[in-house]
């Protein structure tokens, strides 16, 4: 069998970039996370594609794992779904058993342990970003091969590749509220804009300690403009 | 134990008429002649300490430790039968091991310690085996700070600011009732758990013994390891360790002054009894 993950011939290793089966459905995407004053924000891109046709204008690419503990969903749908899934039901778990909610550390290790000893049969790369009673926000990387990566602040996806030089050139540390908001939002607009694969409305998760995650909704006909506050 | 010879006592998982287990109640028996094990819960830490009888000369001194590590951050005091002890502080050491494989993270105590009631509890379950005959201390902290449990043949653990267990428990228990354990320090505690495993040993006070006593601190000053944020090695900041020996032997001494001072007062109090009668 010719692994998914690379082959090493005498001219080097080759990896299959078309590794998607016929009419899978891929997030080729533009995801990010970042800390910030008071917490998290994740933000997503909402563009779901079966090869050239849109399967999904409006995807929620930001999924729920715990009561403070999100994730951001990157490669295929099928899978990181599953993998999120699995994850929820182990962190439920424990949470029931321990008598209090996993670190975001915990959660991410869970993601990593799923993606690492699977990571021949998936294709998945997951932001896992929450707040937590200790720790304050949080946001760790979990990229195709199953390594586990704290930052803070992370972009992935294929739209990722366009805004490098922006994120990095705009962040800062400690940033307000509107701040983090806005550098989500100004690196997603170019990611989108310079990415096929990504594009759609810009959707935005900010989490603080004690408080219920905010979700906040751009839309492209308004050029982005307004945030929509979505339920 | 008016109960012997009725034949309910023989067997785990059969109750008595009155709904007694008997083999536990065996098992709390072997540790009520165990040796003293106390616990303390001070503002900066735990302290763990045990009274050891010298039963041989040939005994290496510091030998036969009841103290054992269970993780970096977590210690287990057992008191009555000694290879339960063991057998019960390794299957600790398996949890807190397999808590990190799961979790990448150090267990936090209370986790730790469910999980331990919870196996001594299926001990008194079935016909096959018996329930195991020690107490456990186990003490840790976490990111709650530190945390302090006393585990029993039964199964049933509760939190404590200061347990006691084994031979002189109830001494040992008065005396931790008057600390104001909320407040006490962990270099206050050392000395208070030494004066208190000497006035816990009273009763039997011709028999050599020697203070086994460690502490849950985060001021180590032998670990070396830095406390990593994210990966590598996964460590709280709090280490499990000897309390250091010049630190214990100085306690030692104050608390075998104190105890004796104490003896000659109650020695003296007839005395002015006396004297208030005349009065």
């Amino acid at each position: 069998m010719v692994s998914r993950t690379g082959n090493l011939t005498e001219d080097g290793i080759h990896v299959d970039m078309e590794h998607l089966k016929k009419g899978e459905v891929n997030l080729g995407t533009s995801i990010m996370a970042i800390e910030f004053d008071g917490g998290v924000i994740l933000g997503a891109d909402s563009r779901t594609t079966t090869g050239a046709y849109i399967a999904n204008r409006v995807t929620d690419k930001l999924t729920q794992i715990t009561d403070s503990v999100w994730c951001c969903r990157s490669g295929s749908a099928a899978d990181t779904q599953a993998v999120a899934d699995i994850v929820r039901y182990h962190l439920n778990l424990y949470e029931t058993q321990n008598g209090h909610p996993p670190s975001v550390k915990t959660a991410a290790s869970i993601f990593q342990e799923i993606c690492y000893t699977n990571k021949d049969a998936l294709t998945a790369g997951i932001i896992v970003a929450g707040v937590d009673r200790h720790h304050g926000g949080q946001v760790w990387n979990i990229p195709l091969g199953g390594s586990l990566h704290k930052s803070k602040y992370t972009i992935a996806g294929s739209g990722s590749s366009y805004i490098y030089g922006f994120c990095d050139s705009y962040w800062k540390d400690g940033m307000t509220k509107e701040e983090g908001m806005n550098f989500v939002k100004e690196a997603l607009r170019e990611a989108i804009k310079w990415d096929g694969s990504s594009g759609g409305v810009i959707r935005m998760c900010i989490l603080r300690k004690g408080e219920k995650p905010e979700r906040h909704l751009f839309l492209p006909d308004e050029d982005y403009a307004s945030p929509v506050k979505s339920a | 134990m008016t109960s012997i010879g009725t034949g309910y006592d023989l067997s785990n998982s059969v109750f008595s008429p009155d709904g007694r287990n008997f083999q536990v109640e065996y098992a709390q028996k072997a540790v009520e002649n165990g040796p003293t094990t106390i616990g303390l819960r001070c503002k900066d830490g735990i302290i763990l300490a045990c009274e050891k009888l010298i039963t041989s000369k040939l005994l290496v001194p510091g030998s036969n430790k009841r103290i054992s590590t269970v993780d970096r951050h977590v210690g287990i005091a057992t008191s009555g039968l000694v290879p339960d002890g063991k057998h019960f502080t390794n299957r600790a050491r398996e949890e807190a091991i397999s808590w990190r494989r799961n979790f990448k993270d150090s267990v936090p105590v209370s986790s730790l310690a469910d999980r331990m009631g919870s196996y001594a509890q299926a001990y008194t379950l079935y016909s096959s085996v018996r329930p195991f005959g020690v107490t456990a201390i186990l003490g840790g902290a976490d990111d709650d700070g530190p945390a302090l449990y006393m585990i029993e043949p039964s199964g049933m653990y509760w939190g404590y600011f200061g347990a006691a267990t084994g031979k002189g428990r109830q001494a040992a228990k008065s005396e931790i009732e008057k600390l104001n354990l909320t407040d006490l320090t962990l270099l206050q505690g050392v000395k208070e758990a030494a004066r208190i495993i000497y006035v816990a040993h009273d009763d039997n006070k011709d028999k050599e013994f020697e203070i086994e006593m460690t502490w849950i601190t985060k001021d180590s000053q032998t670990a070396t390891a830095a406390a990593t944020g994210s990966r590598g090695m996964v460590w709280n900041g709090w280490v499990h360790e000897d309390v250091p020996r010049e630190l214990l032997e100085e306690a030692s001494r104050e608390a075998k002054k104190a105890v004796e001072e104490d003896d000659d007062d109650e020695e003296e109090e007839p005395k002015t009894e006396k004297m208030d009668e005349d009065l």
